[in-house]
């Protein structure tokens, strides 16, 4: 959560190659003389030691069996997540959410639409708001701090200062302004909400490595050697910069997920709940969370299983990726 | 540097924090906030309110969560009948219209005074009457209710209702209004015509209403209300947010049963059911009908109102011109599956709408039945109408919940699947409901079919029919551009000037027939009971169908 | 440093500068408004008319916005349409905040307090069972959102046990206000039960606010321990045979609090975003309760000063942050 401190730390010690330890003057190195195929062994050790963690393992299982439920949930669905098919039985004070029976081992929601299958088809577009979200952050962060970064001078302060204020407005309350602007809320508009909030993250944190890459060895040696500036920056510097990144990603594929339902509790989610989303399910089950919680407490768990299996993977190819810990 | 500023706040927090526990046992022992008189009833009646109230000063009021408050501390001339939505003698004991129904004379009641002691008589009502007539600049804006219901104010007194006040004696206000409407003297019942000591609003300087930058400041006045009320206002704690009233000893009527009064502000509904099951509230307005049963299962009573109310479609036949068509706005009517949706959305009670006003007003058509659940002839009707394909622009607003809909979302999803399966396609839009859902509906007419309704203020038709319909220039449904949308306009109005009940009812019955039958500007859905929930603790709470109860008859019981 | 301090001050105001253009504009182009949200369904052409009109919104927005500048340098921020009407928004900010930093210096509290001592226990026994058991706590609290588990603490604790208050800041027992911080308050009046009531209710709310800055705290401090733990410098002076707490306080602690204070610091500034849902949940009535009634009765003025001030807030404990850093890092200093 604190990307620039990691950053500032990595560039003061790379700075100061004298005063520090091997390992990070290693990963600079290694990753600088192998151009052809950039940080191979940085990528093939950490694969090594990843393959027997079992937090990497319980992360990834997690994230895989995610995905692929995302991707044919609309097959193994037993029903239509849109069709109230239990709708005769809703009766707002004796019955507002019909329980389990044959065929609908979970029951229906308010609308009568079978529970089980909003579920199953809720993690398609849970993926698609997490992923979405992490790439429109990354895209915009990446511009501003490829910007920052391979340029430094007063094009660096002038980005910083647009990163500044992004950072001053408090995160959430950002998402909450953004997905307020809509003028027609929507799956899109909470996608650029949650995806607003990250850009100035990745921003700093792109702009940190690449900083630190700028007075690094093999980059001063590029530039000795006449290599133009646009291939510094694109050969050299951005692929050696993206380990904290691709990190980073991970991670804020959860805290996308978690933003979403947060927005969607504060009123502010897609209004349109045709296709499900957990977060949207989440927060439309606050009103029967008292005597129905069952509706607030499946989508939650869903949630929260994973969005810890992208923390644990996060974590620990943080972890593999950290010169300082292959030792 | 942090550390050596935190540290004593660190001690602080530790030694409050310990003593919690002694602070805590001594509130016990007390019981409460000072001892009253009889030992089974607690002296304090908690009320999970929804949001802030505005002021105190009715007549800058707009919002029910403020008249909630200042309908405890002033009273008008004009009253409600408990449990009813029909006015009955307060301030003002009888009133007799003059021959031509344009001069009505009040006899008021008598020895009635102000909570701060100033003398309640024909002077008062007129000063009060020509202080709202005589706002000026901002407080014309912020006067809203007169601006809406009396049209003007003095320095336009061509548009107004109200003309003029004189107070031939002590007990006597004759006032002169220009034309003859159901309307008045009913209004007169409306919490924001409230009458209040004229001295107090001199001394307050209760007319200085300023507009700055974006936003409006009131005088000390409206912080400092004196009005007529079992109540009168003690302390409005805003950092707490909680308002306590404390009984009026200069009160003309009963004293209240419960001597302290206290709002607490609560805007998040769930907590407000919360509180109640935790024993912090006493009761609470509105609660979500899906929990009506939970809250009675747990020992709390819900009274269901009646309801006063009515939600409908609104169509645009200008944005589309298909819809000028009746049988197309009839074949839509028929396609709705209203029955299924009053059934599993809304409360027991609720009933679905054959015209735009509910059967508790006058002029209400019996004879009338709501178009039935038909897609087979909906179908028909829009093969005949050759307007098979159709495309709608449907609305609903979002980020709001109302007496007469809930959920706007999910009676929008219900229709959408009816409009469907008759083959209509439907796009969907949705707005904040302050972001521009309004505006949209209203001024900017940028939906082809939309989600409305309506609160009545008071029992007349015109307060529904008219507020719909009589506007021809300008109304939501667009009727200008319909052959019938100025006679429909007129015939509202003429009948709002019927001096006599009988024919007046007859006229709006008449009205209520061809608005169904052969006008059809939309399709009105329900009408939905509001509903009011206390402990079981609470006696003597009369729920009202405007909503508008007040609270000194109740006790709390320990 | 003197200097550093003034130019970080110098950006600070014209970040707040560049942030009140965009948010000012920003608000205005949303669709409806201040005028939609005080008429409701009764509104009429005329009425709104009337009233855009009154407001001043039926001006060029820039000079709305240069109004809206000069008033500000008056000390005059916009008059309060929903939250407080007749208010000026500042004052709404100022009576609101102690609220906010209660909660939120509570929450950081109970996060501090148990992060650092957790953390450091965990590095130094890494890869135990006690270790890895707060690795996976730390996990899934930042898996949990915010308001889920708020809920669920109100719930068991509160309605089904009783043993907390549901919501709100104190009962209503006719406390003096003085500093509007109601703990200190309480105190100071001595009116000790407005204290232990203050007390109570910021329970729950601060323990569900904590979680996050715990997770992260907890982690960080871990991190860098471990960090810390294997390099030279340390292994140099165990090797040595140095006193193990000389060790652990000067060697270990120091250097791996580097990181800790940035995270509090960043934290700190995350509590505020935190805070608005906590707020909600608990219908707390601080910064981020006021927060969502301006936002849902669309009170611009209120708004505006709400999240400015929020703004400055944040980057003043950045540079409190940066300060400490220096403090602690003689390295920094050169910058």
């Amino acid at each position: 959560m604190s990307p620039t401190n990691p950053m500032n730390r990595r560039k003061d010690r790379i700075d100061d190659l004298a005063a520090t330890s091997g390992g990070t003057a290693t990963l600079v190195r290694e990753a600088g003389t192998v151009d052809e195929k950039p940080g191979v062994s940085l990528i093939a050790s950490a694969w090594k030691r990843l393959r027997r963690n079992p937090v990497f393992l319980i992360g990834a299982g997690i994230t895989l069996l995610f995905v692929v439920l995302a991707l044919v949930s609309r097959v193994i669905a037993p029903h239509d997540p849109a069709v109230g098919y239990l709708i005769d039985q809703v009766r707002p004070q004796s019955n507002p959410v019909p329980g389990p029976q044959p065929g609908f081992p979970l029951g229906a929601d308010d609308a009568g639409r079978d529970l089980l299958s909003r579920l199953i088809v809720g993690s398609q577009q849970t993926l698609i708001v997490g992923v979405f979200a992490t790439l429109f952050g990354l895209a915009g962060g990446m511009v501003l701090g490829i910007l920052a970064g391979a340029f430094g001078g007063w094009v660096d302060a002038l980005v910083m200062r647009i990163v500044d204020v992004l950072l001053s407005i408090p995160s959430l309350l950002l998402a909450f302004s953004i997905a307020a602007l809509a003028a027609r809320p929507s799956q899109l508009t909470v996608i650029i909400a949650v995806a607003a909030v990250q850009v100035p993250i990745f921003a700093r944190l792109l702009r940190g490595s690449m900083l630190a890459q700028r007075h690094s060895d093999h980059v001063l040696a590029a530039r000795a050697l006449g290599v133009t500036e646009r291939a510094v920056v694109f050969r050299h510097m951005l692929p050696n910069a993206l380990g904290p990144v691709i990190v980073q990603s991970t991670l804020v594929l959860a805290t996308s997920i978690i933003d979403a339902a947060a927005l969607s509790f504060l009123g502010l989610g897609n209004p349109n709940d045709r296709q499900p989303e957990w977060g949207q399910m989440l927060g439309k089950a606050q009103t029967y969370i008292y005597d129905y919680p069952h509706l607030a407490v499946y989508p939650a768990l869903c949630i929260i299983v994973v969005a810890l299996g992208f923390t644990l993977m996060g974590e620990s190819l943080r972890e593999a990726l950290d010169p300082k810990s292959r030792r | 540097m942090t550390r050596k500023r935190t540290a004593p706040l660190v001690l602080l927090t530790a030694a409050a924090l310990s003593m919690t526990a002694c602070a805590q046992s001594e509130r016990d022992s007390d019981g409460g906030t000072g001892a009253s008189g009889a030992t089974n009833v607690k002296d304090t009646f908690t009320f999970g309110a929804a949001g802030a109230p505005d002021v105190f000063d009715p007549l800058y009021a707009t919002d029910g969560e403020t008249f909630r408050i200042t309908r405890q501390i002033h009273s008008g001339l004009l009253g409600i009948k408990p449990g009813t939505a029909d006015i009955q003698p307060e301030l003002a004991e009888s009133w007799t219209p003059s021959e031509d129904g344009l001069s009505w004379t009040f006899k008021l009641r008598q020895g009635v005074k102000f909570s701060d002691g100033e003398p309640f008589n024909g002077q008062a009502v007129c000063d009060n009457m020509q202080r709202m007539f005589e706002q000026k600049g901002a407080g014309q804006t912020a006067a809203e209710y007169w601006g809406y219901f009396f049209g003007s104010f003095s320095d336009d007194p061509s548009g107004s209702l109200y003309k003029s006040c004189e107070a031939p004696d002590e007990n006597t206000a004759v006032i002169d209004v220009t034309r003859t409407t159901s309307s008045f003297p009913t209004i007169l019942s409306l919490d924001s015509f409230s009458m209040q000591s004229p001295k107090a609003l001199k001394d307050g300087d209760a007319n200085n209403v300023q507009a700055q930058g974006e936003g409006f400041t009131y005088p000390a006045y409206s912080k400092a209300p004196v009005g007529i009320g079992p109540y009168k206002l003690s302390k409005y704690d805003e950092a707490n947010k909680t308002v306590t009233l404390v009984a009026n000893e200069n009160y003309y009527g009963e004293q209240p049963k419960t001597k302290t009064l206290v709002f607490k502000i609560i805007p998040d509904e769930s907590t407000r059911r919360q509180e109640l099951q935790a024993g912090s509230i006493d009761g609470y307005d509105l609660p979500n009908p899906v929990d009506w049963k939970g809250l009675e299962d747990a020992g709390n009573k819900v009274e269901v109102r009646p309801a006063f109310n009515i939600l409908y479609l609104g169509l645009n036949p200008e944005r589309n011109p298909k819809l000028k068509d009746l049988k197309v706005r009839q074949a839509i009517a028929y396609a709705l599956n209203r029955d299924q949706m009053v059934k599993t959305q809304l409360p027991e009670g609720a009933k679905v709408a054959s015209q735009f006003m509910p059967d508790t007003v006058s002029g209400y058509n019996t004879q009338l039945q709501p178009y039935a659940y038909d897609p087979e002839k909906a179908k028909s009707l829009l093969a005949e109408a050759g307007a098979e394909g159709l495309t709608l622009k449907f609305a609903f607003p979002t980020e709001v919940s109302r007496p007469y809909m809930p959920d706007p979302q999910k009676i929008h999803a219900a229709f959408t699947k009816d409009l469907e399966a008759v083959g209509i396609k439907v796009e969907q839009v949705s707005k904040p409901w302050n972001g521009g859902y309004l505006d949209d509906v209203s001024a900017n007419g940028a939906y082809d079919m939309w989600l409305l309704g309506w609160t009545g203020d008071y029992n007349a038709a015109d307060n529904f029919l008219g507020t719909f319909f009589s506007n021809l220039k300008s109304n939501d449904f667009h009727t200008s551009v319909m052959p019938w949308g100025k006679t429909l306009s007129e015939d509202l109005k003429k009948a709002d000037a019927i001096v006599d009940e009988g024919e007046r009812d007859a006229a709006y019955q008449d009205i209520n027939k061809r608005i169904a039958e052969e006008y059809l500007p939309g399709i009105p859905v329900s009408h939905s009971p509001p509903a009011l929930v206390t402990s079981d603790k609470v006696q003597g709470l009369v729920a009202s169908p405007l909503t508008a109860e007040t609270f000194d008859t109740v006790t709390v019981g320990k | 440093m003197a200097r550093f301090i003034i130019r970080r001050l110098l950006q600070m105001v014209g970040v707040v500068f560049v942030l009140s253009l965009l948010l000012f504009f920003w608000l205005r182009s949303l669709p409806g408004g201040t005028v939609s949200a005080i008429l409701g369904e009764r509104a009429t052409p005329e009425t709104r008319a009337a009233l855009t009109k009154a407001l001043g919104l039926d001006e060029p927005i820039w000079v709305q916005y240069w109004k809206f500048l000069t008033r500000a340098l008056r000390g005059e921020f916009g008059v309060s349409t929903g939250v407080l009407p007749g208010t000026d928004a500042m004052t709404i900010f100022l009576d609101r905040l102690p609220a906010t930093i209660e909660l939120s210096f509570l929450a950081l509290l109970i996060a501090v307090v148990l992060a650092i001592p957790l953390g450091y226990v965990s590095a130094r026994r890494a890869n135990s069972p006690l270790d890895s058991g707060l690795v996976v706590v730390s996990l899934v609290g930042v898996a949990v959102p915010v308001f889920f588990l708020a809920f669920l603490l109100k719930y068991q604790l509160s309605v089904e046990h009783n043993w907390f208050p549901v919501s709100g800041r104190q009962d209503n027992i006719g406390c003096t206000r003085v500093t509007n911080f109601f703990v200190l308050d309480g105190l100071l009046t001595r009116e000790f039960d407005c204290s232990a009531s203050a007390l109570k209710h910021l329970v729950l709310p601060s323990v569900a606010l904590a979680t996050i800055p715990f997770a992260v705290i907890y982690r960080i401090t871990r991190a860098s321990v471990l960090d810390v733990l294997g390099e030279d410098y340390v292994r140099t002076a165990e090797s040595k045979g140095l006193n193990a707490r000389v060790i652990r306080g000067r060697h270990v602690l120091r250097n791996a609090l580097l990181p800790v204070v940035t995270t509090i610091g960043l934290q700190t500034g995350g509590l505020l975003a935190g805070a608005v849902l906590t707020e909600q949940v608990f219908n707390f009535g601080g910064i981020g309760n006021a927060l969502a009634v301006a936002f849902q009765r669309r009170d611009y003025p209120v708004l505006e000063v709400l999240i400015l001030a929020a703004a400055a807030i944040y980057v003043i404990i950045n540079l409190l942050v940066d300060i400490a850093y220096a403090v602690i890092d003689p390295r920094v200093r050169t910058r």
